[in-house]
């Protein structure tokens, strides 16, 4: 009695087995997929992008920038570009002695100041957005970030100044920092000024 | 420049050729139009010291240039 029944049963499964495969098949039909990374247009992360990003960027603001402006960044982690606009006549054009240079750091305010005294006048957020509808997920890399800085400064410093939201400094760089920074590039020229005499008197 | 991805290369070529220099003016006025900055990197010839050049127009590129930099145009942070 017990083996007809499982008799029985075996052959109830294998007639329903193509009606199940059926409704599994539609189920499976129906149900939302899951969106895959493709289909949402998002980029697989490559860790290694964004260095290579960066070491491309280095190359370029060496070729670029003078020779001790690279050192300036290389050593410092930061680029002085001296102002060209002063109001009065007399302070213009004045070489190696601006009436008012920059500080421009990756990613960081641009910063104004006084060289002769080392008075913070103040700090120009300035930033480069993505243009390329990227929603403002990325950002230039850091040294090219500065190559821009030092491109509009350079080349049209009222445009780039205009634009930028100029508070007093403190907004968001910490002044004492950057009159930190002020005293290493000091001593940093005076470093470079010390080699460059040794290596002169050598000659 | 590129955010995200640093520098790419556009475009090349000879300007004197004439297909070459159609190829650079057509990606020229693109990068504009997309609202790019241009900037050639030149020596001061008085203080022989090195600054940029924004171009607005492809006849205002110096023409011992050997590159011109696009770069996202600043905006307030």
């Amino acid at each position: 009695m017990l083996l007809a029944l499982l008799a029985l049963a075996l052959i109830a499964m294998v007639l329903a087995a193509p009606l199940g495969l059926r409704r599994l098949r539609d189920w499976r039909a129906r149900r939302p997929t899951r969106a895959t990374a493709g289909e949402l247009d998002l980029e697989l992360y490559d860790p290694g992008r964004e260095r290579r990003a960066e070491q491309r960027a280095r190359e370029l603001l060496r070729s670029c920038v003078n020779a001790e402006e690279w050192g300036m960044y290389r050593d410092l982690g930061f680029i002085r570009v001296a102002g060209r606009h002063a109001r009065r006549e007399i302070d213009r054009d004045r070489g190696a002695h601006p009436a008012y240079a920059y500080l421009v750091y990756p990613h960081k305010p641009i910063v104004a100041y006084v060289p002769e005294t080392g008075q913070l006048l103040s700090e120009y957020c300035v930033e480069f957005p993505d243009l390329t509808g990227g929603g403002g997920r990325h950002r230039l890399p850091a040294s090219d970030d500065v190559l821009a800085k030092w491109m509009a400064l350079t080349s049209d410093e009222d445009r780039v100044i205009r634009r930028a939201n100029m508070h007093l400094v403190g907004r968001q760089l910490d002044p004492a920092r950057v009159r930190r920074d002020l005293w290493r590039l000091a001593e940093w020229e005076r470093r470079r000024g010390n080699r460059e005499q040794v290596q002169q008197s050598q000659r | 420049m590129k955010p995200g991805h640093g520098e790419v290369l556009l475009a090349e070529g000879d300007p004197r050729v004439r297909e070459d220099e159609e190829r650079l003016v057509e990606e020229f006025r693109r990068q504009l139009d997309e609202g790019m900055w241009a900037a050639v990197p030149v020596r001061n010839p008085g203080s022989g010291r090195r600054e940029a050049q924004m171009v607005k127009d492809y006849a205002d590129i110096p023409p011992d240039s050997e590159r011109v930099i696009f770069f996202p145009r600043a905006s307030g942070g």
